[in-house]
């Protein structure tokens, strides 16, 4: 390997961790061998528990290698971590800032920790404020911010000096758009003007794509690594959009698709059509998957890093494909109870299970939801979409009945839940935010608790728990405390304890945030079986081309309601034309700004006036 | 009818089941709430004590007679003095004192022999260390004894007749005037209520913290249900830990138990729920864990010292009086006290039970009510 030019050198890493609880010896990371080249944005990917954080935390000089050589800015990281961590900056997950501390405050005191020097604070602060956008709110506790403004001020604080080296972990997770497109210009911009070399660990692979070399890790291995046009080559010759005669929503025929196994690796729905993959051995041709897909005509499409990503690990679980089937299969079989599996428009009817007029929520002077209306039918996917502060966690409560409305009309499964008798929370299942269960108490004892708290006992519970623990495939983990769970199955215990009682109506508040590609797609597959079962579901996301999944959307910004109806209407009110094939990144980027720009300019007129 | 109720009791046990598995699956917590609680008891059962033993003293005899040596002989057998140092100047004394060594100095006039004999009132000057003012009080009281009987042999052996009043002071219900008489059935109650209002102040604002309250008010639990599931297991919790201490004291101190146990218990119950309360209201009105911390923190200090264990209630100023009707510690120590040592009934403790019960149901309904309408 080429040292020279390399900001991080990697040879031969391994990494293992001691489990306190089962006394093993759990490997983090085996057989590392990289080489970052300097001025350059480089990007792990993964996903949940692949030793991203590790590796980040290795080449900060904050653990110790077992075997194997880190050099980091030519220092040997196990010899001398100061002088490494002296010459870069390490941006972690959860950033400690100082939340009843204002934003000038949070910078002063992390100037003051890295010693920066009082005449090069000056020059240092206006930059960084001028590109973070924050000199409006230096005065503001650091609490009091909305996340991205949390993650932007995070990111000014450790580069209150300049550093050589900038490892961030995760950094846009809970993050909106808007403020993740500019959070990575913020890092485009000092990577071109400082020469920085930025090694970043991301969930969104649309974020790798704008790096110069992606690195994809799998259970503590460097699967694959090279430039995103590399990568997405994985999947050449395999990507095809299947474009849609029906008016159905796209998620049918991607459900449909995605069930097939045998022929097809991954399918997503994207841009009112389905995008899906081919596996090797399939030709776009096939007869079978003509049938499949039903009329639909077939486009061949250059593959994106997702697309290679996929392939790659869908690859790399070759050896546990039974595993990947059946939980598919188990996925799907949640839509098997219905008589007719075909879609949702056998089973919506016109029944309203969830209606809001004028509904507005302030909090003292501040207007948290203003007059927002919308009516929501049976069997629909209906997705709460919005900047972070947009109002839509807000929303959220109240249809829960968590959070009265200030005023407004406010129904759901026919009642107002903060005030409706107790008797009418037993239709509505609630996901949060956490999937917060009782750690410490096992599956089987949450499942029981909140099978009890919902009023099943005896015979009825125990088939129930039998029947979501088949459904979510929790099986074997029936004594794990719930706590100790990893990522993923903790999603899907929290599924399991919100569906129990079978309720009308699933509130699911942010499920899919900070998870792989691959948990996403099984997590969509269940919500949509769902869907056709006849439960409506109510979802807030972060991630817009989930909003495809939807049958419709509301989109929020700054408490209004800006957008209202399926994601094709949405892009049409963005002020695109109905034939164009819908992003809908860019339609929610649009009427953000959009409504932020009419804003600003009634506000002059106010002040002309 | 039957059903409905069957339903509530149904919701209301697995909560508490809940709880209860949350609290004592963790073995270190399971420690916790036991061995402190039995440690604690001994430690307090020893150590905590006005009683005074091995006090140090020191003589200034500057008659050196017969009568002075005789009085310091009584002194030393009554097996609470210990003489440390013979002064032989007055300047000495101070020293004596400020470095500790000598709780007190007794000093013997030069005339005190001739005084006495002469019939005349002779002076004996006690000096003390009251920067300990309780130690300085017992050490007192007890020279005062020993004087007085002092006075009266010599009276009846010297002539000048029996003294007109002659006290007879007999300690009820604590005739050694052992101050773990009367500490340790207090801490059957102070003890158990530390834990107990650190449990509960902790229980909702965990659970918000975590995110899991906002899933058990999704569920058709109401939040009086919620409020008896989580009120009911500390209240159990806390018998135990009362039973714990009421067992060593009873048959490790052998304190003896004047009164019933079922009147004893009767009261524990009444001032665990009330305790329970001020426990749920910190807790539904916090935050997070830290503020509930911190309020918890920030009311055991005056709950403990103003509850009557520490110092009388009656010697407090007026206004502090009235505050602590608001402190169920001050009642349950009162009943327990008088129960235990006394052996009274209900129909005389009755009316500690009135501001338990009054606390309890303010706090009780309050808690509930912050369930749903404190906001964070």
């Amino acid at each position: 390997m080429n040292t020279a030019g390399s900001a991080v050198q990697i040879e031969g890493l391994h990494k293992q961790f001691l489990d306190k609880e089962s006394g093993r010896k759990i490997v983090a990371l085996r057989d590392i061998n990289l080489a970052i080249p300097a001025g350059t944005i480089s990007a792990f990917v993964g996903p949940d528990g692949a030793g991203k954080t590790t590796l980040l935390r290795l080449m900060a000089g904050l653990l110790r290698a077992d075997t194997g050589s880190v050099e980091v800015l030519g220092v040997d990281a196990r010899r001398d971590p100061q002088q490494i961590q002296d010459r870069i900056s390490y941006m972690p997950q959860r950033f400690g800032l100082y939340e009843d501390l204002s934003v000038q405050e949070n910078l002063d005191l992390y100037a003051d920790l890295h010693g920066v020097a009082a005449q090069d604070r000056v020059k240092r602060y206006a930059r960084l404020m001028e590109m973070t956008g924050l000199a409006k709110f230096t005065a503001r506790p650091a609490g009091k911010l909305s996340g991205g403004m949390k993650q932007k001020l995070g990111l000014a604080c450790t580069l209150v000096r300049s550093p050589e080296l900038l490892l961030l972990d995760e950094p846009t997770v809970g993050v909106d758009p808007l403020s993740r497109v500019e959070l990575w210009e913020i890092v485009e911009q000092l990577r071109q003007d400082e020469h920085l070399t930025v090694i970043i660990s991301t969930a969104y692979l649309d974020e790798a794509e704008r790096c110069a070399q992606v690195y994809v890790l799998h259970e503590g291995e460097v699967l694959a690594h090279g430039t995103p046009q590399a990568l997405s080559d994985h999947a050449r010759g395999r990507c095809f959009m299947a474009l849609q005669q029906s008016r159905q929503p796209s998620r049918v025929l991607q459900a449909k698709l995605l069930d097939n196994t045998d022929m097809i690796i991954d399918a997503v729905p994207q841009g009112g059509d389905v995008r899906f993959i081919l596996n090797e051995h399939t030709q776009s041709d096939a007869p079978a998957l003509q049938e499949v897909l039903d009329g639909a005509r077939v486009e061949a499409v250059k593959p994106r890093l997702e697309d290679g990503f996929m392939v790659l690990m869908r690859a790399k679980l070759h050896q546990d494909k039974a595993a990947v089937e059946a939980s598919l299969a188990a996925a799907a079989s949640l839509s098997n109870s219905s008589a007719n599996a075909q879609g949702p428009a056998s089973d919506t009817s016109d029944e309203v299970m969830i209606e809001v007029r004028d509904l507005v929520r302030k909090f003292g002077d501040f207007i948290a939801v203003n007059s927002t209306s919308f009516a929501v039918k049976r069997g629909e996917i209906f997705g709460l979409l919005g900047p972070n502060g947009a109002g839509k966690t807000t929303t959220f409560r109240m249809l829960c009945g968590l959070l009265p409305a200030t005023s407004g009309f406010l129904q759901v499964a026919g009642v107002n839940l903060r005030t409706a008798r107790a008797d009418a929370r037993r239709r509505i299942g609630y996901v949060s935010q956490k999937f917060s269960l009782y750690g410490n108490l096992s599956v089987m004892e949450n499942l029981e608790f909140f099978g009890g708290a919902y009023g099943l006992r005896g015979k009825r519970l125990r088939q129930r728990i039998a029947t979501v623990t088949e459904q979510f495939e929790l099986h074997g983990l029936e004594r794990t405390p719930s706590g100790h769970l990893p990522g993923g199955f903790k999603q899907r215990l929290a599924m399991a304890v919100g569906l129990l009682h079978e309720p009308d109506i699933l509130f699911l508040d942010e499920p899919t945030s900070g998870t792989d590609p691959l948990a996403r797609r099984e997590f969509w597959r269940r919500i949509t079986a769902l869907a056709n079962t006849g439960v409506t579901i109510i979802i807030t996301t972060h991630f817009l081309d989930e909003a495809e999944y939807c049958d419709r959307i509301v989109i929020q910004d700054a408490g209004e309601l800006k957008a209202l109806g399926t994601p094709r209407e949405v892009w049409v009110q963005a002020g695109h034309s109905a034939s164009s094939p819908l992003n809908m990144e860019k339609a929610f980027i649009d009427i953000v700004n959009q409504a932020r720009q009419a804003a600003a300019r009634s506000e002059q007129e106010v002040a002309h006036a | 009818m039957f059903a409905l109720l069957f339903a509530l009791l149904h919701r209301i046990l697995i909560l508490c089941r809940k709880e209860l598995l949350a609290i004592l699956k963790d073995p270190s917590s399971r420690i916790v709430l036991i061995m402190p609680v039995f440690i604690q008891s001994f430690l307090f059962g020893y150590a905590a004590t006005y009683d005074l033993t091995n006090a140090p003293y020191a003589v200034l005899d500057q008659s050196r007679s017969a009568v002075s040596t005789e009085l310091i002989a009584k002194l030393e057998s009554s097996g609470v003095f210990h003489r440390v140092a013979n002064l032989t100047s007055e300047h000495e004394i101070a020293e004596a004192i400020d470095s500790g060594e000598a709780l007190l100095v007794l000093q013997f006039g030069a005339t005190f022999e001739e005084d006495l004999y002469a019939g005349k009132a002779a002076d004996l000057q006690v000096i003390l260390d009251a920067r300990n003012s309780n130690s300085a009080g017992s050490a007192a009281a007890y020279i005062n004894a020993i004087v007085g009987t002092f006075n009266q042999d010599w009276r009846r052996d010297h002539g000048g007749g029996e003294p007109a009043l002659n006290i007879q002071a007999r300690s009820w219900y604590n005739p050694n005037l052992e101050t773990r008489w009367f500490f340790m059935p207090s801490m059957i109650a102070s003890l158990a209520f530390l834990q107990t209002l650190m449990l509960t102040a902790l229980s909702v604002a965990r659970e918000r913290e975590q995110g899991t309250f906002d899933q058990l008010l999704v569920t058709p639990m109401s939040p009086t249900e919620i409020m008896i599931g989580k009120a009911v297991p500390p209240i159990m919790i806390g018998l135990v830990q009362s039973t714990i201490v009421m067992l060593v004291t009873l048959h490790w101190f052998k304190v003896p138990m004047a009164g019933s146990f079922v009147t004893l218990y009767l009261g524990l119950i009444f001032f665990m729920i009330s305790s329970v309360g001020v426990g749920l209201a910190i807790s539904a009105l916090s935050a997070n864990m830290q503020q509930a911390m911190l309020y918890a923190f920030m009311l055991i200090m005056p709950l403990m010292l103003l509850s009557g264990l520490a110092t009388p209630v009656r010697n407090m100023p007026m206004p502090i009086q009235i505050l602590t009707y608001a402190n169920p510690l001050r009642f349950a120590i009162d009943l327990i006290q008088r129960v235990y040592l006394e052996g009274v009934s209900l129909l005389t403790v009755w009316h500690d039970l009135v501001p338990l019960f009054v606390i309890a149901a303010l706090t009780l309904p309050w808690a509930a009510w912050l369930f749903r309408h404190r906001l964070v």
